[in-house]
This record gives C-alpha cells, sequence and structure tokens, in this order.
C-alpha cells in the first residue's frame, strides 16, 4: 500500500522544526560568544582610578595608569591656556570636531572640564606610541623656534599641544583621546566615570 | 547554486562524496532505539571540542595557578560556568553513549566479520577516550585529580624492571607536579583529539565499506533490485538525518537537563574531594575514579593474593589490562553462526545479560570502599572478585557456548 | 514499548545516582534555600564579621556578592568591605601565611568552596558542635571535627557549654552530650537561625551561578519539549515511506 508524499506538509515541517532548531543552536552559542567579553577580574582591572591633585604644582605633569594605559593631568598656565587661541592656524582639527576623541564636558576650546586642569590618554594616535614631553619653548625645546610646548611623539614625529590636539602634516590623525573623567571635589578626580554619572 | 555546484565539484568531490556516504548511502531500515549512539558520540565530541577550546582560553596549566583559574572560569568568566558544566557533564555523557554503543553491537553481533576492523578501531577509540579522560581529570588539580593520577601512574610502577623508569617518564618529575600537569594539558589539548579524529574517521571508513550491521544481523546487501539498491536499504538522507535529530533533541534534553538541575549529580559526575585543591599531604579518604572507569577500576583491586609471583598489584594491573584487550578478540570468540541476539539461543542471552548486569555492579563496587559491606553477606572486594571471574568467564568460555547454543534460522529479509 | 521502558529506565538512572549519594550519617540537616535573600544578606554578615579575618574566600568579588544578594554599594562598603576600598576586588585576608602556621599551627583554609567540599550539612553541624575544652591549646574542642586548630570564634553568641563523654566497653570514649555552662548573647534557637543563614551563605559563595542556573533551566526544559515535539513529528512525517 502506498501513499501520497504530501509534500507541502513535509515541507512545513521540516522549515518549521529547522527555524525553531536554529533559534536553539543560536542560543546555545550565545554563551560561547559572551564568554571572550572581558571578564569580572579584567572588568576589575579596568576600574575607575582615583588621583589626588593637590600636590599638582602650576605648569606640571602628572601621570597615572588606567586601563593600561598612560593619563596624563596637566595643572596648566595661564600662559599655556592662552596659546592655545594663538597657534589655532597650525592645528589639524583645532575645534575638535572628530567627535569620539573626548566626551561632550570636553568639547570645548580647553577640552577639559576646568580650563586649568587638562586630562588626555598618553597614547599616540598615529599607531599607540607613548609621546614625550616638550614643556620647554622655543628653540631650546629642539623642534622649532615659535613651538609654543606640548608633546611629540618619537616614534615617526607627531606633534600635540597642551590641549591635546594634533598639529597638521604629521603621522597622526586626530587629537589625543580625552578619557571619561569627573571631579570628585576641588582636588580629586576620577579617571573612567563619566562627569554626569558621580552625584 | 546548481552553477556554484558544478564548478566545486569539477574541482573537488563534494556531490560524490555526498552522495556515496549520504544521500545513496543505503541503511538497513530497521535501525532501533540502539543505533542512536553513534551520531550521539560524535555531537558529544564536537561539543567537548567546543566547550574545551573556551575552557582553554582561560584555564591555565600551572600547579600554583590552575585550581584558581577553573574557579576563575565558574565566577568571572560570561556564562563560564555553563561551559564549564557542559564539559564535565558531558564527558560522563560521552561515556554512557560509548557503553550503550558498544552494548548495541555485542546484542547485534556488529563485530563479527566482516566488521573486524570497524570494532577494533572503536575499541582503539574507547581506550582513547580513557586517555583522554584520565589526562582531563588531572587539570582542575583538586585533591581526587591529583591523588588519583599519583595512584594510576604508579600502577606503571608495578611492571618489572622497567616500570620505576617508566613512572618517572610519564611524571617528568619524582612525584605527580607541576611538570606533570603540563603535560597532561598538551595530551588532553591536542595530543588525543587529533587522534581520535583520525580514528573517527578511520571508524566511519571501515563502516562504510562493509556497510551498516542491524538488529536482524541479516546483510542487506545481499538482497539488491536491478539498479543495485538493497531492498531493504534506505538512503542515510533523509532518513537517518531526521531520525538522529530526533534523538539528538531527547539526548541534548537530558544532557542539559543534568547540566542546569544537578551538574554534580551528587558526586557521580563531579566529586566533592576535588573542590579541594591538590594537596600532597592529604590523601582523600577514598581514592575513586569517575563512575566510567570503575569497572577496571574494580577488577584491579579484586586481586588481592599476595603469594602471586610479582605480587598482587602487578597482577591486578595485568587483569585491568586483559579485561579490555579481552574485548578486541570478541570477532573471533564468538563462534556462533547467527549474528543478533534475536536468533541465539539461551546461552548467550544468559551470559550477556549476566555480563551486563556485573558489569554495572563491578562499577558500583568500583566506588566504594573494598573492606566495607555495600552489598549483601560478602565484603565488596569478594563481590568484586566474583565478578572478575564472571567479567572473564563471559569472554573466555565464549567460544565454547557460542558453537554449544542452539540458534534460530536467520530470515533472508528484514523483519523490523 | 520495549524502546520507551529502555528510555525510560536510562533517564531514572540520575535519579538514583542522586539517591545513593548519601553519606550523611550523623550530620544535622539544614535547609538551604538561596532564593532567601534576607537569609543570606545575614549569613554574609555574620560571614564578614566571623569569618573573614582569619578565612579568606578568594574566589568572590565584593561587587558581586552586593548585586547577587540586593546590597547596594553604599551598605556594601559600610557593612561588608572592611578589608578593601575596592569592591571589585576578592574576599582576601590579611592574616599572613607564616603567621597563621604559627599561631595556629595550620593556615585557616579557603571558605569559597566549603559547601561544595564539604556539604551543607557538615558545616551546619560543624557551627553548632563546638565545646569548652581546658586541655586544647584555643581552650576549644569540635565533637564533630574532634582537636580542630580553630578556636570557638562565635562562642559570644551561642556562649560556653561542655562536652560529657561516657567511657565504653572497648576503652573508647563516646560522646554523651553537652552541658550548658554560660548563656551567649543568642538563644539557642537564634544561634541555629543565624547559623543557618551563615550555612545558606556558604553554600552561595560555593557557587553563584547556583541563583540563576535553576531559572534559566526551566526555560530551556519548556523550549527542548518543543524541539523534540517538532523533530519527532518531522522523523514520523519522512519515515511514512519506509515499509
Amino acid at each position: 500500500m502506498t501513499q501520497e508524499v504530501d509534500n507541502s506538509r513535509r515541507r512545513m515541517l521540516t522549515t518549521v522544526t529547522s527555524g525553531v532548531g536554529l533559534v536553539g543552536v543560536g542560543a546555545m552559542a550565545v554563551p560561547f560568544v559572551a564568554s571572550m567579553a572581558p571578564s569580572a577580574r579584567a572588568k576589575a582591572a579596568g576600574a575607575p582610578v582615583e588621583v589626588d591633585i593637590s600636590t599638582l604644582k602650576e605648569g606640571r605633569m602628572l601621570t597615572v595608569e588606567w586601563r593600561g594605559k598612560p593619563v596624563w593631568i596637566i595643572r596648566r598656565t595661564q600662559k599655556m591656556l592662552d596659546d592655545l587661541a594663538q597657534i589655532r592656524d597650525r592645528l589639524a582639527d583645532p575645534d575638535s570636531t572628530v567627535l569620539d576623541q573626548q566626551p561632550t564636558y570636553a568639547h570645548n576650546e580647553y577640552r577639559s572640564i576646568r580650563p586649568e586642569i587638562l586630562i588626555v590618554l598618553g597614547v599616540c594616535t598615529h599607531l599607540g606610541c607613548a609621546p614625550t614631553e616638550k614643556f620647554a619653548t622655543g628653540a631650546a625645546s629642539g623642534i622649532s623656534d615659535d613651538w609654543v610646548g606640548g608633546f611629540f611623539c618619537p616614534c615617526h614625529g607627531s606633534a600635540f599641544d597642551f590641549a591635546g590636539r594634533v598639529f597638521r602634516n604629521v603621522p597622526a590623525p586626530t587629537n589625543l583621546v580625552v578619557p571619561p573623567h569627573s571631579f570628585l571635589s576641588e582636588n580629586r578626580i576620577l579617571v573612567g566615570v563619566d562627569q554626569e554619572e558621580t552625584a | 547554486m546548481a552553477r556554484l555546484m558544478e564548478w566545486v565539484d569539477e574541482r573537488f568531490p563534494a556531490t560524490k562524496v555526498w552522495e556515496e556516504h549520504v544521500s545513496k548511502y543505503y541503511t538497513p531500515k530497521n535501525f532501533n532505539f540502539w543505533y542512536y549512539f553513534g551520531s550521539l558520540l560524535m555531537l558529544v565530541m564536537v561539543l567537548q571540542i567546543v566547550t574545551g577550546i573556551v575552557l582553554t582560553m582561560h584555564y591555565k596549566p600551572d600547579a600554583d595557578l590552575a585550581f584558581a583559574s577553573v574557579e576563575y572560569i565558574m565566577r568571572d568568566v560570561p556564562a563560564g560556568w555553563f561551559i564549564r558544566y557542559l564539559h564535565s557533564v558531558g564527558a560522563s555523557m560521552l561515556f554512557l553513549a560509548i557503553y550503550l554503543h558498544m552494548f548495541r553491537a555485542m546484542l547485534y553481533g556488529s563485530y563479527k566479520g566482516p566488521r573486524e576492523l570497524i570494532w577494533i578501531l572503536g575499541m582503539i577509540l574507547y581506550i582513547a577516550m580513557m586517555a583522554e579522560a584520565f589526562f582531563g581529570y588531572l587539570l582542575p588539580w583538586g585533591n581526587m585529580s591529583y591523588w588519583g593520577a599519583q595512584v594510576i601512574i604508579s600502577l606503571f610502577g608495578a611492571i618489572p624492571v622497567v616500570g620505576e623508569g617508566l613512572a618517572e617518564w610519564i611524571r617528568g618529575d619524582f612525584v605527580v607536579s607541576d611538570a606533570t600537569l603540563n603535560r597532561f594539558f598538551a595530551f588532553h589539548v591536542i595530543l588525543l583529539p587529533l587522534l581520535l579524529a583520525l580514528l573517527v574517521y578511520l571508524h566511519i571508513v571501515a563502516l562504510h565499506k562493509t556497510g551498516s550491521n542491524n538488529p536482524d544481523g541479516v546483510e542487506i546487501k545481499k538482497q539488491k533490485d536491478d539498479k543495485g539498491v538493497p531492498l531493504d536499504g534506505i538512503p542515510f538522507h533523509p532518513y537517518y538525518t531526521v531520525k538522529d535529530i530526533f534523538g539528538a533533541a531527547v539526548f541534548m534534553a537530558i544532557f542539559l537537563a543534568i547540566v542546569f538541575f544537578a551538574p554534580e549529580l551528587s558526586g557521580w559526575f563531579l566529586e566533592k574531594d576535588n573542590f579541594e585543591p591538590a594537596n600532597i599531604l592529604q590523601t582523600p579518604p577514598d581514592i575513586v575514579p569517575l563512575w566510567y572507569l570503575t569497572p577496571y577500576y574494580s577488577i584491579l583491586r579484586a586481586v588481592t593474593f599476595e603469594w602471586l609471583p610479582g605480587g598482587a598489584k602487578l597482577w591486578g594491573v595485568m587483569a585491568m589490562g586483559l579485561a579490555i584487550v579481552l574485548f578486541f578478540f570478541l570477532p573471533w570468540l564468538d563462534r556462533s553462526k547467527v549474528k543478533s541476539i534475536r536468533y541465539r539461543g539461551w546461552m548467550y542471552k544468559f551470559m550477556l545479560g549476566l555480563f551486563a548486569v556485573t558489569f554495572v555492579v563491578l562499577g558500583y563496587l568500583g566506588t566504594k570502599n573494598p573492606g566495607h559491606i555495600d552489598l549483601i553477606w560478602f565484603k565488596n572486594v569478594v563481590w568484586a572478585q566474583i565478578g572478575m571471574v564472571i567479567y572473564f568467564a563471559f569472554f573466555l568460555l565464549m567460544p565454547i557456548y557460542t558453537r554449544l547454543d542452539r540458534t534460530k534460522p536467520e530470515p533472508d529479509r528484514l523483519t523490523g | 514499548m520495549k524502546n520507551l521502558i529502555k528510555i525510560a529506565v536510562l533517564s531514572l538512572l540520575p535519579v538514583l545516582a542522586m539517591a545513593s549519594g548519601g553519606g550523611n550519617e550523623g550530620l544535622d540537616p539544614v535547609d538551604i534555600n538561596l532564593a532567601d535573600k534576607s537569609s543570606l544578606q545575614r549569613g554574609a554578615k555574620t560571614f564578614v564579621n566571623y569569618c573573614l579575618s582569619c578565612h579568606s574566600a578568594a574566589y568572590m568579588r565584593y561587587e558581586r556578592m552586593g548585586t547577587d544578594l540586593g546590597i547596594n554599594e553604599q551598605l556594601l562598603r559600610e557593612n561588608l568591605m572592611l578589608a578593601t576600598e575596592k569592591p571589585g576586588d576578592t574576599m582576601t585576608v590579611t592574616m599572613s601565611e607564616d603567621g597563621a602556621k604559627k599561631w595556629f599551627g595550620v593556615v585557616p583554609p579557603d571558605l569559597s568552596l566549603t559547601a561544595r567540599s564539604k556539604g551543607p550539612d557538615w558545616i551546619y553541624t560543624y557551627l553548632r558542635s563546638f565545646y569548652w575544652d581546658k586541655s586544647s591549646p584555643t581552650g576549644w574542642n569540635n565533637t564533630l571535627f574532634p582537636n580542630v586548630a580553630m578556636p570557638h570564634v562565635l562562642y559570644r553568641l551561642q556562649g560556653y557549654r561542655e562536652a560529657e563523654f561516657e567511657g565504653t566497653a572497648g576503652g573508647l570514649q563516646h560522646f554523651a552530650g553537652y552541658v550548658e555552662k554560660t548563656p551567649g548573647q543568642m538563644s539557642n534557637e537564634e544561634y541555629d537561625a543565624a547559623m543557618r543563614d551563615l550555612t545558606n551563605f556558604m553554600v552561595y559563595l560555593a557557587e553563584p551561578a547556583k541563583l540563576v542556573r535553576y531559572k534559566i533551566g526551566v526555560w530551556v526544559m519548556i523550549f527542548m519539549g518543543v524541539l523534540i515535539l517538532l523533530t519527532y513529528a518531522t522523523k514520523k512525517e519522512y519515515w511514512r515511506d519506509v515499509h
């Protein structure tokens, strides 16, 4: 006794079962993919870092580590701040139009919350070397006679100013990254947490 | 799509292999419950490899770091606990499938000619799996891991003359140590998996040469139609692909139920003593391997006769080795003209049933202290000795009782 | 039918395995309920205040404990973080290993996994089995773990009591009962409840994933049920061809 092969029923069952099966396989895949995300240990190591700047003098810089990267904190002098507007024509992105490089609260002429305190990641935006301090101005810096101070990357010659903004005609394409940060008090900075998040 | 396949087929035998081994590969139409376990074994093996890869991303094969790295996986790695349990429960599910798969061969005579080589490759696979499990069990570096490895490696020391040197060479040290852990990691993660993959391939190649046996033990290739297709054969795809997917769903449901609701299974799948880090100064009260190795552990401990030349330890090791090796000889020990238990006489049915019960009881006794009484009347070690005798009798007397047995005539066509 | 029987028996094996996993003779059973968050919180507090000075729980992070137990960061810092500033840190202990060996003869073991290696009944019984024993180095002894190096840290809660022993024919001392000497801050029922909370917490400590495992499992089982029905129907449909 032969039976009619109900092809449409067969196709429907196969499609539905395959669909549900694929959902199951997808659900099984989720934990495997998730397991590669940063673990609790990695997150704890990447936790926010509190910095006390009460002993940071004017014109000086201190460096801390956050998420394995150097963070520069500079207490800028009034001269440093005035010079920022003077050198606009030497910079590639003087108005920080590339939004990814700084949080909204640092999207201003000083690239900071408080004008005198600059916080940037000391990582060159070209290929990731750590630029060196070049705070001496003029010919003494060894860069050029009209150098007003900033940072120079020894790897391929990129230069950044005292707001971390990148100069024209250098390999680095963008300004130095300003990390999320906030002020817990007059002299305590929390690197890694945005300004709105802290109470 | 058709044009793409043409392009591929000119350069690679894709369609040919697909047709020869899947869509036009003829399998007996009467496969039953016992025939699920081959494909299930492949499924679990893939799962072990995939979960194993994720575990190796986080595990540290160093005596000072290993135990903590497992807890790191259980707590700090997102979904790490799930991956770990899949792997530990998976190992037990693998052996459950292996034993049911082997039992199928014993029920239906699947090891008999011309399938002896499939059986031998399968037995090598079984031993390789036991080795893989043994190496893997040291990795968590729990107290049972450590002492279990210590005991089993010291068995090699029982071999006369070369034993001690051999044990030292395996360990890479005078006792089980970081050196041992690191090399067992290498064996578990790459050496044996490569070997297992090769063996599975060879096992299936051998199977496809002869074609599968079936519950009636009747060769379907003997009755073909005018196109050369076995009368009682059906193409593997779609019939057995669709059936095996159903089998996989049921199997995974049981597997996942254990993973989510009882991953330790009261100490059967994850031993309590292994939640303490390896302590070279403190042995667990009972050193016991995981359940799938316990039948052989039982036989090892059953040989207590010190009057034997060489000592009980040496003979225990040899008895244990013989217990595994005897399986290899089944195709030649079995003298029955009939393959399937359906057409055998009462002697084989009785012996096989007795063997299965004995295997389980030996396994149970392997988890218990030999000096206690956990069954009735006799101490465990005495029951283990009785079990060992029955175990060996099943194999060694087989040429006799399979020849004496009164069999029924086998049919020409499958009966279902 | 035969196949159904085989499947049914095989799926019962895990149940039989669970039944045989006993070995709890001589231990008092404790009711573990990880859904009882307030019990876990009380247990956490006891643990941090009494245990953490000598024993580490090196595999648990404060932050995780706070999230899992429903304790916000401020309460966490005030009540449970006595040894560190960072919630992401693990619950390690400040006592040095050399110091511990000198004072106790043995390093107090890490307690993260004790509930899995010894079991909750053991912990519950152990914590309630201390008695005053002048002849021991610490002045304390324990009927479940004779000559344990640990003193009765919770004595202020439980109070002092001594243990009575009877000699048997073989010359062995057989434990006959406790004799109350001085009451503690808690009554016997209160102390038992507090030890239940502490044990409950330690079960969580040993496997935090237990909080979510069962819940996810139920959904997975429902899905698998649907999948089994669908794959079975598909199989049956194709196999109508086969006679």
